[in-house]
């Protein structure tokens, strides 16, 4: 991963002394509460390129996932600025509607330690009834025990999968959401990378992301250190002292999991038989830390940086993972209470948990991380290679809020880049994306099942499938090849056939007045519902009549099903639905792959308002935003 | 890096004329890039789960093995008749009486296995190890692209081949980590789906209007290509594929997917690399030996490659098919009648051109003081040795250095003539 070249400080100041502008954002204060008066709103001024309605656009497509139908007029009224200011502070909005949704989902309300207490894995069910490999040993009653366990865990990993896709569609705090997408891809973990994890997403995404998405970074970044979800997808939790490091002992009564939670240090001995029965120093959370999740890979740091980086957070761990553990606690057995020195800094002998928080600290206001975060931040919302003015502003509004997100997320979409013409459009969509804004333009529900998931994986982006820790590219050049082309088309076939769950092509808001409307009124009611009203006289004149000098040139595809096609799955088929993903081990032989439950079957001519839906969907201009 | 830049009105003048704007991709990456070899093929194949080595070739001249796998050792070679043991190949080594499917491969020289070969980390995590030898890069987590991938980004299509959009296939839902990256590949589950899900109607050819249309950005492009590549596999009609040699795959999806590469290498689509994986060697409890949970993997595992070898026939002489696991297994069975995760492991390197009839590397031994951290059978060969050298003698592969950043062993096992 790289990004541009860091420029002084002092330059940064002097572009916005020579715009004219003043510091961007001040100072956040911290969350208020719904009644509190609104604050100043500090925007960036200076003239906008875009004119105001592709502002509106603009806004909807970058802060959002995507209009809804009425949403372009209710920005207009509020007013671009005011909007923002809004979406800024998701504690000012209602957001009822998604609240309820997700009130009935057992994932998001029990601790992950119940959820994997009550359903455990099946292959550890099985292990424990004495009866992996031969499953006609069991009892009626264990059967049954076996056959919940594993519905629990099907319905786990539909919550946590489907509830992402639910989320975006149904919130109205919409930049909160998007900022939530954002930090679950900085800070990736992946479902698969044993049993114990898939328990901790929907915690992960509710308890330990979202509410701290536009809060502080140093905040956000403890969080996360102490998540069971990332002490486990990052090994952290078994990481502990090597066997010629001194640890602490627990004092008597002091219990595990606390500052003073130690006396003095363990005998040689007793070290070495500690290090013997559970290994040593893992460098994997450490490493990870500093290169994706703050310094970035040219943050300046060294080999002996992360090796020390991993020693001071030895002890951050949490109990059992296989049984379910539990939250976070420091364990001072397991905790390299040695001297160590971490970009500069000297953290003494001796100390506990202190460690790993002065590394946190040390990290999150280290200034390869303010330009780091400021870096991704403007290539999310403004353009795949954001200018590097904008990116050292929203740098230094980093440095000087002392990490407050929400101040550099508002430089950054209150900037002149962010409104430039050049921005406009210029981003691809990703496969979340893509699915999330067709849903919400269409008015589509929430269908409670893994399908639209499924859908999201099938265009290339499982979610929490992302195995390595840098998680889902975020530019366009690394989304589109042939395949995702493809894929694309399939998703508006499918919803012009009516078979993405949730959704009609034919009815939704707006529709009604279109399906027996003339063409050309239908084709500008979905490009205006759909592609927010920007497409050119060719796209029109093709999706009104089909008639364009490519047409007749380009040898129509003939597709009728002469071939031998896959005979269609049950959506719902349960031992398909546990193989969404790969299972690393290996697993039993796949019966069919996700592709073909997605949109696998052939779908039957559509035409009218549908079909010209399904040419939006599949349309080069609903790729953008 | 930019992967693709256009210049507007080119790319749409070479669409019309038919050309495949991956031919610009080419030439905008910017590179001189060194140039494959025209028609060669590598297929790979991944055994996902820790396929256990001791087993798939079995050191039956080893005694320390028949004390270490009391209950699922594969018994020595016995004489016809009697019940199913290894099959020998020189006396020492022999393979799992399942893979008699690819003796024929051995007798004629075009199988050679490779023992205790694998990734220098010793991480037991199937996770990790599969990440470390799909990226090529043991113990770095960062990496972002697949060593597959790495090889078609710096090395050219040949130059007398057309443009291709199968240059490297994957048979997988996903894009899978190996060829993950800024070269563009293609992933399929199978030639059927590679294809628009409408049946008539002219919502196709809209579509593709709508993508020949308009600026010549990267979506365009994109979409251009995939119509390109639809309209090469379609006149390649694979659909009406017959296997030669009255070869037969087995029905599993692991067979099919074989045969769907024999379909692609034949229907000349300008097939360089092809993927495919199987799992299900995990084999912690009631693995089995001569008979047994493995020896089913491994009947349809060998039944597979041995119809893919029968089919492509002659066409092997332009094919290397390599297999690989994450890691071997414990040398020792553990108490459920399985193996735990172990350390190195073997692959089989299959061609035409493969100097066959040996099994390469440098055995380790067995015995308790030969094996890794005392459990494992030991690492004598990197998988990165493996790998750079079929890139190099197969595929003409020049820049292995970006391939496997770090590894700077140049010795090869003399795999290929």
């Amino acid at each position: 991963m790289q990004y541009p070249t860091k420029v002084a400080v002092a330059a940064a100041v002097a572009f916005l002394a020579a715009c004219g502008g003043s510091p961007a954002a001040q100072v956040e204060s911290a969350p208020k509460m719904a009644a509190a008066p609104p604050e100043p709103m500090p925007v960036e001024s200076g003239p906008r390129e875009q004119t105001a309605d592709e502002q509106v656009n603009h806004v909807l497509n970058r802060l959002t996932f995507g209009a809804r139908p009425g949403d372009v007029e209710a920005v207009r009224t509020m007013g671009v600025d005011r909007w923002i200011d809004l979406q800024l502070h998701p504690e000012r909005i209602n957001d009822a509607k998604s609240d309820q949704y997700f009130a009935a989902l057992e994932s998001y309300n029990e601790p992950s330690q119940t959820l994997q207490q009550k359903y455990p894995p099946p292959n550890q069910l099985l292990q424990r009834l004495g009866a992996k490999g031969d499953r006609s040993k069991l009892t009626p009653a264990e059967t049954a025990e076996l056959r919940d366990a594993t519905a629990g865990v099907r319905k786990v990993t539909i919550e946590a999968q489907s509830g992402r896709v639910d989320r975006a569609l149904l919130s109205e705090r919409q930049l909160q959401e998007v900022m939530t997408d954002f930090w679950l891809n900085h800070f990736s973990v992946y479902i698969q990378k044993g049993p114990p994890e898939r328990y901790q997403l929907a915690q992960y995404e509710s308890k330990v992301i979202r509410p701290n998405s536009l809060g502080k970074f140093r905040t956000l970044l403890d969080a996360v250190a102490k998540s069971p979800a990332m002490l486990f997808y990052l090994d952290n939790w078994e990481s502990q002292a090597d066997s010629n490091r001194p640890r602490l002992v627990p004092l008597p009564g002091a219990g595990r999991g606390g500052r003073n939670a130690r006396g003095g240090l363990l005998t040689q001995q007793q070290q070495q038989a500690l290090a013997k029965r559970r290994g040593g120093l893992n460098e994997n959370y450490g490493r990870e830390l500093l290169e994706l999740h703050t310094l970035g890979v040219d943050g300046g740091y060294t080999q002996q940086d992360v090796i020390n980086v991993a020693r001071a957070l030895t002890g951050w761990t949490f109990p059992r993972p296989q049984q379910g553990g539990g939250g976070f606690e420091f364990n001072p057995q397991m905790h390299d209470a040695g001297e160590k020195t971490v970009l500069g800094h000297k953290l003494a002998a001796g100390r506990g948990i202190e460690d790993g928080e002065d590394v946190l600290d040390i990290v999150a206001r280290h200034p390869a991380t303010a330009h780091y975060i400021a870096y991704k931040l403007a290539r999310r919302f403004v353009s795949d290679t954001p200018p590097a003015g904008l990116v050292d502003r929203a740098a230094e509004t980093f440095r000087r809020t002392d990490g407050d997100i929400r101040a550099v997320v508002r430089t950054i979409i209150t900037s002149q880049e962010f409104f430039a013409q050049k921005a406009y459009r210029s981003k691809v969509k990703s496969p979340f994306e893509v699915v999330v804004s067709a849903l919400r333009a269409l008015g589509a529900q929430p269908d409670g099942t893994l399908r639209t998931a499924q859908t999201v994986a099938t265009l290339g982006e499982p979610i929490y499938g992302h195995q390595a820790p840098n998680g889902w590219p975020e530019t366009g050049d690394q989304w589109m090849n042939t395949g995702a082309i493809l894929n694309r088309i399939n998703f508006g076939v499918a919803i012009a056939a009516g078979k993405v769950p949730g959704v009609s092509p034919t009815n939704w808001k707006g529709a009604e007045t279109l399906v027996n409307a003339p063409i050309d009124q239908q084709v500008d009611g979905v490009v205006a519902a759909l592609l927010g009203g920007g497409v050119s006289p060719d796209t029109r004149a093709i999706l009104i009549t089909g008639q364009n000098p490519f047409l007749a040139s380009a040898a129509a595809l003939d597709t009728t099903p002469e071939m031998a096609r896959p005979k269609d799955k049950d959506p719902l088929d349960p031992d398909e639905v546990m193989m969404m993903l790969p299972d690393p081990s290996g697993g039993p032989p796949q019966r069919g792959p996700a592709r073909d439950r997605a949109f696998g079957k052939l779908q039957p001519p559509t035409k009218g308002l549908a079909l010209i839906v399904g040419l939006a969907i599949g349309s080069p201009e609903f790729q953008r935003r | 890096m930019q992967r693709r830049v256009f210049v507007k009105s080119g790319a749409l003048a070479l669409v019309t004329m038919g050309l495949s704007p991956s031919f610009l991709r080419r030439t905008a990456m910017g590179m001189e890039l060194p140039l494959a070899v025209k028609g060669k093929v590598l297929i790979c194949l991944f055994q996902r789960g820790a396929a256990d080595a001791l087993s798939v070739v079995v050191p039956h001249g080893e005694r320390a093995y028949y004390q270490l796998r009391s209950t699922i050792a594969i018994p020595q070679p016995t004489r016809v008749g009697s019940a199913p043991s290894a099959i020998d190949l020189d006396g020492f080594f022999g393979l799992h009486p399942s893979l008699a499917p690819l003796k024929p491969l051995w007798d004629v020289g075009m199988l050679a296995p490779i023992h205790a070969v694998g990734s220098p980390s010793n991480t037991r995590s199937h996770f990790d190890a599969q990440d470390y030898m799909e990226s090529g890069t043991p113990d770095t987590k960062g990496t972002t692209d697949g060593w597959l991938n790495r090889y078609l980004a710096t090395s050219g299509t040949c130059e007398q081949c057309a443009p291709t959009p199968f240059r490297a296939v994957a048979m997988t839902p996903q894009t899978p980590r190996i060829l993950q990256g800024l070269a563009p590949t293609v992933a399929m589950n199978s030639l059927d789906e590679f294809a628009p899900r409408a049946a008539g109607g002219d919502q196709i050819a809209r579509l593709e209007a709508l993508y020949r249309t308009g600026s010549a950005d990267l979506i365009h492009s994109s979409g251009s290509e995939m119509f390109d590549a639809m309209k090469m596999l379609k006149s390649a009609n694979p659909q009406q594929y017959q296997p030669a040699n009255g070869a037969e795959y087995p029905k599993s999806q692991f067979g099919q997917r074989l045969k769907q590469i024999a379909q692609l290498i034949k229907s000349k689509v300008g097939m360089e690399i092809a993927f495919a994986d199987v799992g299900g060697w995990d084999t912690h409890v009631n693995q089995g030996g001569a008979t047994g949970q493995l020896a089913q993997r491994l009947d349809d595992f060998a039944q597979s490659i041995a119809a893919l070898t029968n089919d492509l026939g002659e066409g092997m002489e332009n094919v290397v098919i390599l297999t690989m696991s994450e890691f071997g297994r414990m040398a020792r069975q553990n108490g459920n009648g399985g193996t735990d995760h172990g350390h190195a492991g073997a692959m089989f390197v299959i061609g035409g051109s493969v100097k066959g009839k040996k099994v390469y590397g440098k055995w380790p031994g067995l015995q308790q003081e030969q094996l890794f951290e005392g459990r494992d059978l030991a690492l004598t060969t990197d998988f990165r040795s493996v790998f750079s050298e079929i890139a190099t003698k197969h595929l003409g592969a020049t820049n292995t250095g970006a391939m496997f950043p770090g590894f700077n062993s140049a010795t090869h096992l003399g795999l290929l003539g």
